[in-house]
């Protein structure tokens, strides 16, 4: 086990070093910063005196040594737009996004799983077929309409909500729907194969011949093993919602990381951009190692592998 | 007793549905038969299509589909409306009939006369958009966008994913390592944040989205090719031809490739539903197909500040994208029972 750890841990680490420089690159043409504080009208002076003071006058080898050397003591520059530390700006943001990110988890969980094991428990009746039609929509419509349709429904003709924002209490319902609904799908997916698998095996089957009660037998027999695939995917799940959050920040106007990340790029604040995007990718690459050892601790063909 | 089934379940008009459900998920008729129609409209747009996608009539915007009768507008409180702008103006003793409460300068929603040219006409059988473009040809001419990105990133992201997963899977050993750390990699990279500095980058074009959408899909093809190709490559066959004199090219494409075309068509098919989701969704945020070119996901982004008096601008291209991508993952989940059932179980 701890042979596979040091492993796992260093590709992450690789993979870590890999995104920075690519984030580096990236944000190094995403557009020529000095242009954007100094206006329109400025002299070469100016222009090289902003270069110089945001160290962009030196090598890109250099820029990249300062930027990791930054970057490891969790320090992503100054916000070119609003002249403070990239950080902070981020940190503002920080909590909006896990909020939303948390609460459509939430929805995922106790709409998914309960309409899987529904499902489950009676292949073809009325539920399986309400599973699926939730399954195959949240899978093939885009959030972004998804989001705008909520809005348009909820909002817009019955008033019940606000249609953006996140002043109100009751703002965050939309955008987590929105948000969570893939996620339901993929939950309810995991949940009924899983069902299915565990109601067909011996034990679940000696538990019914011994006269255990259907109610237990599904309830506390078989879910407790079905709910190992979706605990495990339940790391995946929150790093892509995280990602997915972009769109649905966007359409909700809700002020988390995605708004800023697309806020930033407009303007190529890159400090904020490259913050923003390492977030996203820390949390991502931490769900992934999550779930990696997640699954060699249960199953110990991975760790041997 | 069989019979005594039948009936009870003719009487539940849900188990009837689900019965039917399950038939068409057998034999996908309904997705093959949709799937087709927007092939054939994507590949006769400018045939098919009643108006040119690009080309609009302001004096026509804003027109609701065919069923719409008179509409509820936003409209403006003033004291003469300017003729011309009915459809947008009112007098503050009509407003008032509506509401006692208003004030000249608020707006209000009203549903808007029957002289005004509001209602639906067979002529914008789905109505039209902010500059006065009929939807129903834009939604037809981005099908054609659609399928033609589709297709070529599926060409271009597929093959370089075949061939990495075949080198990876056949070689092993550092290569196999190196470009699987790749893979890795590039899966944890936030995509749409690529996509939106590059486009702020480079510029917005077609190329630019045919490279960001491959470079997102060939790790995917990679992997699912690598997993197939070792389990492949220890079977004897293989080890024959080696000791036969194949040479290694000849080994992974002749002897090798073919056995995985079955998996292939299968994520290939399930992958074009995700291309064109992620495809709407660059168009969407403003990074995709540059305008005026009729991108479905930029269709939805022009009537998102229309929903309060013209829903149809965003909802109708939505509906293009949710048919196109749902009939695509139940004709995948149709194939895959059938060609390749092992991969059932990585559901």
């Amino acid at each position: 086990m701890q042979r596979f750890l040091v492993r796992r841990l260093l590709i992450t680490i690789v993979t870590l070093f890999a995104v920075s420089i690519i984030i580096f690159v990236m944000a190094r043409i995403s557009g020529d910063p000095r242009t954007m504080m100094l206006g329109d009208f400025f002299t070469q002076e100016q222009y090289d005196l902003v270069g110089v003071k945001l160290g962009l006058d030196k090598s890109y080898f250099e820029q990249y040594w300062v930027f990791i050397k930054d970057l490891v003591r969790g320090d992503f520059g100054q916000s070119i737009k609003e002249g403070r530390p990239a950080r902070d700006v981020i940190g503002q943001r920080f909590l909006a996004t896990f909020e939303l990110g948390g609460a459509a988890f939430i929805f995922s969980m106790i709409v998914g799983v309960p309409l899987g094991i529904l499902s489950s428990i009676r292949r073809g009746g009325v539920m399986d077929t309400v599973g699926k039609m939730v399954a195959l929509i949240g899978q093939s419509a885009p959030g972004f309409w998804l989001g705008i349709m909520l809005i348009f429904l909820f909002a817009v003709r019955l008033d019940m909500v606000p249609p953006s924002g996140r002043q109100e209490w009751n703002s965050i319902f939309l955008p987590a729907i929105t948000l969570g609904w893939f996620f339901v799908a993929a939950n309810m997916r995991l949940v009924r194969s899983a069902m299915l698998d565990v109601l067909d095996s011996e034990y679940i089957k000696l538990a019914r011949a011994k006269g255990v009660s259907t109610t237990s037998l599904i309830w506390k027999h078989a879910l407790r093993n079905a709910m190992i695939p979706p605990l495990t995917f339940a790391g995946v799940t929150l790093g892509n919602l995280v990602a997915g959050s972009i769109t649905t920040e966007l359409v909700f106007a809700w002020p988390g990381l995605g708004l800023l990340a697309i806020q930033s790029t407009l303007v190529s604040d890159y400090p904020v951009l490259q913050g923003v995007v390492i977030m996203f990718t820390l949390l991502y690459v931490a769900a992934a190692f999550l779930v990696d050892v997640t699954y060699a601790y249960i199953d110990p063909r991975i760790r041997y592998g | 007793m069989a019979a005594d089934l039948v009936i009870g379940r003719s009487y539940n008009p849900i188990a009837r549905i689900s019965g039917a459900l399950q038939t068409v998920r057998r034999l996908p008729i309904i997705p093959m038969f949709l799937l087709g129609g927007v092939i054939f409209l994507g590949i006769f747009a400018n045939v098919v299509a009643p108006h040119d996608p690009t080309d609009g009539n302001l004096r026509e915007r804003l027109l609701p589909p065919v069923w719409g009768g008179p509409r509820i507008a936003e409209k403006l409180v003033v004291e003469v409306p300017v003729s011309g702008q009915l459809l947008y103006q009112v007098t503050l003793e009509e407003a008032q009939g509506q509401d006692p409460n208003i004030q000249m300068g608020e707006t209000i929603l009203m549903e808007t006369g029957s002289g005004t040219r509001a209602a639906g006409s067979t002529r914008f059988l789905l109505g039209t958009d902010v500059l006065g473009r009929d939807i129903l040809s834009r939604i037809i001419f981005g099908a054609r966008i659609s399928l033609i990105v589709a297709a070529v990133t599926l060409g271009v992201g597929g093959g370089i994913g075949v061939a990495v997963g075949l080198l990876s899977g056949y070689y092993g050993g550092w290569m196999d390592e190196l470009l699987m750390r790749l893979v890795d990699i590039i899966l944890s990279l936030p995509l749409i944040l690529v996509a939106l500095v590059l486009v702020v980058a480079v510029g917005q074009s077609f190329e630019m989205i045919i490279v960001v959408l491959a470079l997102w899909i060939w790790p995917r093809f990679a992997r699912m090719v690598r997993g197939e190709v070792l389990q492949l490559k220890t079977l004897d066959y293989v080890a024959l031809a080696r000791v036969s004199g194949a040479s290694t090219v000849r080994i992974l494409f002749v002897h090798l490739f073919p056995g995985t075309i079955n998996t292939l068509i299968v994520v290939a098919t399930l992958q074009v539903g995700i291309v064109i989701l992620v495809e709407a969704t660059l168009s969407f945020l403003g990074a995709g197909v540059p305008p005026p070119d009729p991108a479905w996901g930029s269709m939805v982004a022009d009537g998102r500040d229309r929903l309060v008096d013209a829903w149809w601008v965003a909802t109708m291209p939505g509906v293009a994208i949710l048919i196109t991508v749902m009939s695509l993952n139940l004709f995948g989940d149709w194939l895959r029972d059938t060609l390749d059932p092992k991969l059932r179980q990585m559901e």
